[in-house]
């Protein structure tokens, strides 16, 4: 279950990208939802890295931002959108959500936070299915539409799923390594908590036949910034993400993957 | 016409990779993949070289362009990086101990 009764109210530790998240409320129902929906990256025994409280209110308009905003101001960030609003201290690895009791308000805090973790570490987290065969992992990115869901659909009973929606790179040495995360897309299954290196980056594309073609650096990184989840309009945060992946293309293979959507495809990623 | 005087802005990330220049701005995430002339003008942004010197001494130096051309060409590619805050543009040189104007 990985809930504990403290007396300041329950919690929760959300693993995800060996980030152990604590994550409070007072209300045990919020805490059960949330305990669910990240069933397997729970770990009630890791120390956390940071601590969110939650409090809820009730449904409705939280902020008068339209549109999400993530901007760091006197030290924190603040996360704003029309459902939530998240302020989070890196300095005392601590933070609070106001929103109503649902499962994305903080979903998308979530993945916002570990996005900025990640930036100041040299990770990224990437619009992209990620999988692991033969211990190591590949990376699928595209826009919506390019495939992510349907490689992920098509993978074979060896593969491991990572994700079909938010991979989540962390930089180990030259290499990186990538996580699985509960952050499901189109099918709307969560990914394998497990790990492996990353082998190769795949650009997705369909088309009428299975083709591999290496790209260019520049060309990659292009590519892959586009597919990069990318918050905050804050300069330093750009020229960190822009040099993660310049670092990855030039550590990585990075390959254009056309595939017609049949389970053949699954031959050639090994 | 007088000199035009180019330097590179504080706020961008800049990388060569595989020989491409690729110029992010820190301002607005705008992604710059320079060809190589664009490069060496890039490379010579030091606001104290003049647009026309950078162009008759190492563009055409470099490349086989026909020098009017070329700095037509050029102005029209410094206004461009200046407009997304990539470069600062001036008509005097450009010192760091000043503030510079900006090209946007």
């Amino acid at each position: 279950m990985g809930r504990l009764a403290t007396a300041a109210g329950q919690e929760v530790i959300i693993e995800i990208g060996c980030m152990p998240v604590q994550v409070r409320s007072e209300s045990s129902e919020f805490l059960q939802m949330i305990a669910e929906r990240y069933s397997g990256f729970l770990n009630p025994n890791a120390r956390p890295v940071f601590e969110l409280n939650v409090d809820l209110v009730a449904p409705g308009r939280i902020t008068e931002e339209e549109d999400l905003s993530v901007r760091f101001e006197s030290g924190r960030w603040l996360i704003e959108r029309g459902d939530l609003r998240a302020e989070w201290e890196p300095a005392s690895r601590r933070g609070r959500i106001m929103q109503s009791p649902n499962p994305y308000s903080i979903d998308a805090a979530l993945r916002i936070i570990h996005s900025l973790i990640l930036a100041h570490e040299g990770g990224l987290l990437v619009h992209a299915a990620s999988a692991v065969r033969n211990g190591k992992a590949f990376l699928f990115a595209g826009v919506s539409g390019a495939g992510k869901t349907t490689i992920s659909r098509l993978a074979p009973p060896d593969v491991t799923l990572l994700t079909d929606e938010i991979s989540y790179l962390q930089r180990n040495g030259h290499g990186y390594v990538a996580h699985g995360t509960p952050f499901a897309g189109e099918l709307a299954r969560v990914g394998e908590n497990v790990q492996a290196p990353l082998a190769a980056l795949y650009l997705l594309q369909k088309g009428p036949e299975n083709a591999i073609e290496p790209v260019r650096a520049s060309e990659a990184a292009r590519m892959l910034l586009e597919n990069v989840l990318f918050f905050a309009h804050d300069p330093k945060l750009v020229s960190l993400v822009f040099e993660s992946a310049c670092e990855l293309v030039s550590n990585v293979p990075v390959y254009r993957l056309t595939f017609f959507p049949d389970e053949r495809i699954w031959e050639w990623i090994a | 016409m007088s000199a035009i005087y180019i330097a590179r802005a504080n706020e961008v990330a800049a990388r060569s990779l595989d020989g491409e220049m690729m110029i992010m701005s820190a301002r607005d995430s705008t992604l710059f993949t320079l060809n190589p002339v664009g490069t060496t003008i890039w490379q010579s942004a030091d606001g104290k070289t003049s647009l026309e010197e950078i162009v008759t001494q190492k563009v055409c130096a470099e490349f086989e362009v026909d020098p009017e051309e070329a700095l037509k060409d050029a102005e029209s590619f410094v206004n461009d990086l200046a407009g997304h805050g990539i470069v600062v543009v001036s008509d005097v040189p450009i010192s760091l101990a000043k503030p510079m104007l900006g090209g946007a």
